[in-house]
């Protein structure tokens, strides 16, 4: 039913993705899917990497530690301006990379969200395919 | 030297560069943390203290603002008098430091690695540094400045030059000539080669040590060549500090004289009191623009704070929007309406005589830059104190904010490439805009003499915030002009804001430009607060002086900076590998 599962993942907090990570493996492994890990960084230095090309090394092998025995693979988005473009550059990744599921993990939503919504939720407003928000436990 | 593992190592370049090993990380130092319902990260201490740090000084200016601000114009005044050769003897180092990379062989380094491509195309790169940089001065100084030196009988005028209209008499041709001519030369000194400069040395220092080795984006990292490790510790700390509180003020008190600027434009073209219907409509509100009861100042502080609020609320859209889809938007709507207004300057003013000032202000600009920018054995000291070194001190106090901002966009360019279009082609465009402005100007105040509005509002009695209105006010379609002059102040003063607070925010996230949104939204909001505060509770605008005249003071700190900056950057170009 699902060919190729977009995974967004914040490399600067891995820890946080576990379930997500979880679920998206089931799903390919249930459909017989690829998992695509994506992530986005600017151009300047940051926690995760230096620059984009280490950053995209990172997230390669990164994919392919998560991906277990799913087929995986990883696709970098560069922003200038990461806080602002998430929402769009994560919305325009799925056509990039042909999805038809993405799998993300999220926060239980909160007062914040009326102001700020988060990307999950705002993905799963914009995005034409299915969107599987997978809340965090903590 | 690479490192193919998941954990945080040792980078590969893109393409050829030199990355630093240092075993700090990109926000270790970040507290995140839950505040209510926000979520917020950035840098321990330098986001706190500098946030304190801003509170207790706009509550020292506001409870005691005649006496602060009577503190601040002398230490001021006495930084401006006394180290008057260290500003000028640095700023023509700056100059010939940045005219020697472009033809030494390091600049072909390119910001980012060999291999970086462009992030932003040249005229949204060029919109951008020019609308965080200079324009809003652009707008305030073009007539103000070439016809004060011009017709104002100071007796101090550049270099003893002469003066071209003395007691509403205009002078005879050949010294109408020589004074227009030193007056352009003067102009173009203090917006040419030293202010760009300035702003590109900060600039180059911050992206090569960023981009090329890796270093967070904060005015620091810069100092790595002489603190090697140290620069995570105390000492970056201060540095960042001192930058983003000069950077907050700098803005905050600049929105708040704007705000009378703007206010004193709306007031010269719809009018004031019962009748400024005008003002109303444009502002889109009800309160109006009433002259308080025994008072003749016509700009009600109600309509300051409501302008500042405007301002601030533009700014917060396009902080929000973030840099391509906020910042850089409305700086390609300013440089178009700039070049719009200037166009028509150019066409309907005396053009001719502007082509005149434009290449003869050049030539003398050639003809007098060794005198003008030698601090030793001038006579001309009102000059030389009151515009030179305040415009030295000014430049470099603004320097964090703008040349981390043109840091920010410039990646990818090589460094021969960034110095030609962050110095010598912004010059360009200050001299054409200078001649269009001011010569315009003095061509009306020579056909004029005491009729004509400019001469009234400069020289006749000194009503700076008003001299490009008296200027466009002798053209045809003044109204239609000069709101547009009202719309692009306001907007200057948007992109200034809005990238300060990128700036700002990107300081106190210890260099993270991915900071939760938040926090930016906290640092737009807090600089109109800080404005309208001190506009609103210190009398008329003491506070705003007070603090302004506190943070040209740090100029002096941010040239020692700025020296080491040189240092460093020699340092960084050494290193890297050029293309060949």
């Amino acid at each position: 039913m699902f060919k190729t599962i977009m995974v967004p993942v914040d490399l600067a907090h891995a820890d946080k993705l576990s379930d997500a990570i979880g679920v998206a493996r089931d799903l390919a492994t249930q459909y017989g899917s690829k998992l695509v890990f994506v992530a986005v960084t600017a151009s300047t230095p940051g926690p995760v990497a230096h620059n984009p090309e280490e950053f995209g090394r990172k997230l390669e092998a990164f994919a392919k530690e998560a991906g277990g025995d799913a087929a995986a693979t990883s696709h970098v988005i560069v922003s200038h301006d990461p806080t602002a473009d998430m929402d769009d550059k994560l919305v325009d990744a799925i056509s990039e990379i042909g999805a038809d599921l993405v799998v993300m993990a999220t926060h239980v939503p909160g007062m914040a969200d009326m102001l700020v919504p988060s990307h999950g939720g705002s993905l799963a407003r914009h995005a034409g395919i299915s969107v599987f928000l997978v809340r965090s436990a903590g | 030297m690479a490192d193919e593992t998941v954990d945080i190592g040792i980078p590969e370049p893109e393409g050829s560069a030199d990355i630093i090993e240092t075993d700090y990380q990109i926000g270790q130092d970040n507290f995140e943390t839950q505040v209510g319902p926000f979520r917020f990260d950035f840098h321990n201490p330098v986001f706190v203290i500098s946030g304190v740090l801003i509170v207790i000084f706009t509550a020292i200016a506001l409870i005691w603002p005649e006496g602060s601000r009577d503190l601040f114009l002398s230490i001021r005044d006495y930084v401006k008098s006394s180290f008057d050769w260290f500003f000028l003897m640095s700023a023509n180092l700056f100059v010939v430091f940045s005219l020697l990379l472009i033809v030494s062989p390091w600049g072909s380094v390119r910001l980012g690695g060999s291999e970086a491509t462009p992030d932003y195309s040249y005229p949204a790169w060029f919109a951008m540094l020019f609308a965080a940089g200079m324009g809003i001065g652009l707008m305030f100084f073009g007539v103000l400045e070439p016809v004060y030196y011009f017709g104002t009988p100071w007796g101090d005028q550049p270099l003893g030059g002469e003066i071209g209209i003395v007691d509403g008499v205009v002078a005879s041709e050949a010294t109408t000539a020589a004074a227009r001519e030193m007056a352009m030369a003067a102009t173009i000194f203090h917006w040419g080669l030293h202010p760009w400069a300035i702003y590109a040395i900060v600039a180059l220092a911050l992206a090569l040590f960023s981009y090329n080795k890796g270093l967070p984006l904060t005015i620091r990292s810069a100092f790595y060549p002489i603190l090697g490790e140290r620069v995570w510790g105390g000492w970056g700390n201060a540095i960042d500090t001192i930058a983003a509180f000069a950077t907050l003020f700098g803005l905050a008190t600049s929105l708040g004289i704007g705000a009378t600027q703007v206010a004193s434009g709306l007031t010269e073209v719809f009018g004031s009191g019962a009748g400024a219907e005008g003002t109303r409509n444009f502002m889109g509100f009800l309160w109006g623009n009433p002259v308080p009861e025994g008072q003749s100042d016509p700009n009600s502080s109600v309509l300051l704070v409501l302008i500042i609020g405007f301002i601030t609320a533009i700014a917060l859209v396009s902080v929000m929007r973030g840099l391509d889809g906020g910042v850089k938007v409305l700086s390609e709507i300013n440089m178009g309406l700039a070049a719009l207004l200037l166009a028509f300057v150019f066409f309907v003013g005396p053009t001719a005589a502007i082509l005149g000032d434009f290449f003869g202000g050049l030539w003398a600009y050639a003809k007098n830059i060794v005198p003008l920018s030698n601090p030793v054995g001038r006579e001309d000291t009102g000059f030389l104190h009151g515009w030179t070194t305040f415009y030295w001190a000014w430049w470099i106090s603004w320097s964090p904010f703008v040349g981390m901002f043109i840091a920010r966009v410039s990646r990818g360019r090589t460094v021969r490439e960034f110095i030609t279009c962050v110095l010598l082609i912004p010059s360009l465009v200050c001299v054409f805009w200078m001649a269009t402005f001011g010569g315009t100007a003095i061509s009306q105040v020579i056909a004029g003499a005491t009729e004509s509005g400019v001469f009234q509002n400069v020289i006749a009695s000194y009503r700076p915030e008003i001299s490009l209105f008296s200027m466009l006010g002798e053209l045809p379609l003044a109204s239609i002009t000069s709101t547009l002059a009202v719309l692009l102040v306001i907007i200057f003063f948007v992109t200034s804001s809005d990238s300060g607070s990128l700036v700002i925010d990107t300081i106190t996230a210890g260099g993270k430009v991915d900071a939760p949104v938040i926090q930016r939204v906290f640092w737009c909001i807090f600089e109109g607060a800080v404005a309208a505060v001190l506009l609103v509770g210190a009398a008329g605008t003491a506070g705003l002086d007070s603090l302004q005249a506190m943070v040209i003071s740090t100029g002096l700190l941010f040239t020692v900076v700025l020296l080491v900056m040189c240092w460093s950057i020699l340092m960084g170009l050494i290193s890297e590998r050029r293309n060949t």
